[in-house]
């Protein structure tokens, strides 16, 4: 039994059918990579994962406990963190404070009427954001604003943020589109040494081969909403019917 | 100093300085000089500076901070009236009763609207907060009649039991409104030379009140609580993936700041003891965003700036009259005395509004920050000249 299970996910969107019949097994502490061409619901069996759409048939168990009809904030509070394609992070706030929300979350829950402490005085919070920070290299940007730092810091920092919650699965989706090929190399060791570091469940869903090949411990390859293989990179490389649906296409490219 | 660092502290007490010594600030000059009509320290309008100056601070807790704009915070203000007079007409005159019962009714009412308004964001979120003030105004100047008196506005009136104060003085009047017998009219003048300064005890209170509604107001900017709520404004989808209900913070955020726009109408009622209708119009609820953005938004001194300098401009230039254009200008010849004062008079008395809105534009448009911005550029372009005088010293010495 594999810490996130989905089982005969279906999601339609009006006439299209994004997902068709999904099952999923991730097993815990594994790197899990979902590959697929344009179009094949990757992006939608992640929202279906963190709450942003809930799937039509089917069910997805996290940890023994289902997520469908989980607000995200509820399922983030479970124990999932999520990566955007493009970092999502509070751009108007230093790299600092950008840190300690996490870590707020992680100590406070979903809300609290912290209104008279300051800021300043939550050495706790203040302590933890520090490491995470040291952790990632990203200490001597504490004091910049998020939104003006390159785009590979804002990746860093946007995975930083996700480990601050100590999550046990971490989602990424599409981690290295549109990075120089320098940049997706230092994401992909960054990867690598955070999965080094910590007991953390990864779930990579990515376009570029590259990156999946040099991470994923098993790959599952969606096409047309519907798993066509599940199994370790060896075997999918040479695997007949991913190289017609998805690889040959790349290959050629 | 009181949980706050060296900045804050030193924001704090240049505002005390300010509020201490507005009588004399505002009155620079002589009572019989031709400049008088530009002082502002008489306490009526004082009042009012403070006053509105609470309003707008309690009004960019929501919007400086969440971003969400509201176009219904007069509501708050007239709620917060209504509370106060009906509290002077039932209880007692004592101020403090009446202002805490505006704070509890405008909150729970903040909540309501809250709860409702915050299904939505954006322009969305501002129409349903006008379209609720809207009612709010309808229902008090008419359906509500009994509760509010409808168009004759809420008044004190010798009938009236007030079951701890007395229903009428001795010699048969209403009685004022108090501070635990310290009347909220009573004005000592003191006069020095050409000047009179007055001191009006109902403007200290208020004056008190809006220095402990500033500080609350930092501590809640240097919350962990303000720091979710400048999160909502960055990022919301954020806040959701980092397990961060923003529903409840908005709501909060809304009905903190409706709590702070229900003290400003009890505060209004407690200085002049009727609340009518009109306090409620959509006009007033987008005077505090002029307020608030003029002053610049989302900083901590800002909106009350914009208070004062709009009620300055409502209340002084609004004053200005072609009788005094002519005493201005007389000295220049008939045709171009008489052109001048085609032009100056669509600006000052009731064209007020339209210097107003010229100087709003020019604020939006090349400080966007707005009259906060415009002070740190200055202070800037000072420190700046210093920067380059070190560094034409420095570079001058290799030349050497």
């Amino acid at each position: 039994m594999g810490i996130l299970e989905v089982k005969n996910v279906g999601k339609r969107f009006g006439g299209l059918q994004a997902l068709g019949d999904v099952n999923l097994s991730v097993a815990e502490n594994s790197v899990h990579a979902i590959i697929g061409p344009n179009g094949a619901g990757k992006s939608t069996l992640l929202n279906c994962l963190v709450g942003k759409l809930i799937p039509d048939t089917g069910s997805v168990m996290f940890d023994g406990q289902s997520v469908l009809g989980r607000t995200p904030y509820e399922i983030n509070q479970m124990g999932i963190s999520r990566v955007f394609q493009t970092p999502e992070i509070f751009g108007d706030l230093t790299v600092m404070e950008n840190m300690m929300i996490p870590c707020f979350a992680r100590r406070d829950g979903a809300f609290k009427l912290n209104g008279i402490k300051s800021v300043e005085s939550e050495t706790e919070i203040r302590d933890r954001a520090e490491a995470m920070m040291e952790d990632m290299n990203l200490a001597e940007k504490r004091h910049m604003h998020a939104a003006s730092m390159s785009r590979g810091d804002k990746r860093r920092l946007e995975i930083a943020m996700c480990l601050a919650q100590e999550p046990r699965l971490l989602l990424l989706d599409e981690p290295t589109a549109g990075m120089a090929r320098a940049d997706t190399n230092n994401t992909i060791d960054l990867l690598k040494e955070i999965k080094q570091k910590r007991d953390i469940t990864i779930v990579i869903i990515e376009h570029d081969m590259h990156v999946v090949f040099s991470l994923a411990e098993r790959i599952t390859v969606l096409a047309q909403g519907t798993p066509l293989v599940e199994d370790v990179p060896e075997k999918i490389k040479g695997h007949p019917k991913v190289r017609e649906a998805y690889l040959g296409e790349t290959a050629a490219a | 100093m009181l949980g706050l660092n060296k900045k804050d502290a030193t924001l704090l007490g240049v505002v005390a300085v300010l509020v201490i010594f507005a009588p004399f600030i505002l009155n620079p000059f002589p009572q019989d000089s031709a400049m008088a009509q530009f002082n502002a320290g008489y306490p009526d309008l004082m009042q009012r500076f403070v006053i509105f100056g609470i309003f707008a601070i309690g009004f960019n807790i929501l919007f400086g901070l969440t971003g969400y704009l509201s176009f219904g915070h007069a509501a708050f203000l007239g709620v917060g009236s209504y509370s106060a007079v009906w509290m002077f007409k039932l209880l007692s005159m004592n101020v403090i009763p009446a202002i805490l019962l505006a704070m509890v009714v405008s909150g729970l009412f903040a909540l309501l609207i809250g709860f409702i308004s915050l299904r939505r964001t954006g322009i969305y979120f501002s129409i349903l907060t006008l379209a609720f003030a809207e009612m709010s105004f309808r229902l008090a100047y008419s359906v509500l009649t009994p509760i509010t008196n409808g168009e004759t506005g809420l008044q004190l009136t010798l009938e009236d039991p007030r079951i701890l104060g007395q229903t009428a003085t001795e010699t048969g009047g209403i009685p004022v409104t108090s501070l635990f017998g310290m009347e909220m009219r009573e004005t000592a003048t003191m006069y020095f030379g050409g000047w009179s300064f007055q001191f009006n005890n109902g403007y200290y209170m208020c004056g008190v009140i809006l220095l402990l509604a500033f500080y609350i107001s930092i501590r809640i900017f240097r919350s962990p609580f303000g720091m979710m709520l400048r999160a909502v404004k960055s990022n919301q989808q954020r806040m959701n993936y980092t397990g961060l209900n923003t529903r409840p913070y908005t709501l909060a955020a809304f009905v903190i700041s409706g709590m702070y726009a229900g003290l400003a109408g009890g505060l209004m009622a407690s200085m002049d003891p009727l609340a009518g209708a009109e306090r409620m119009q959509w006009t007033a609820s987008g005077e505090v965003v002029l307020m608030t953005i003029l002053g610049g938004a989302g900083t901590l001194i800002g909106p009350v700036l914009g208070a004062g300098f709009i009620k300055y401009f409502e209340n002084i230039f609004s004053k200005i009259n072609e009788s005094v254009l002519h005493s201005w200008f007389h000295a220049l010849p008939d045709g171009l005395e008489n052109a001048l004062i085609w032009i100056a008079e669509h600006f000052v008395g009731s064209g007020w509004h339209l210097t107003l809105g010229l100087l709003f534009m020019l604020v939006v448009t090349f400080l966007p920050g707005g009259l906060v911005e415009g002070g740190q550029r200055i202070g800037r372009l000072f420190s700046r000249k210093k920067q380059a005088d070190k560094k034409t010293a420095t570079q001058s010495t290799p030349a050497e």
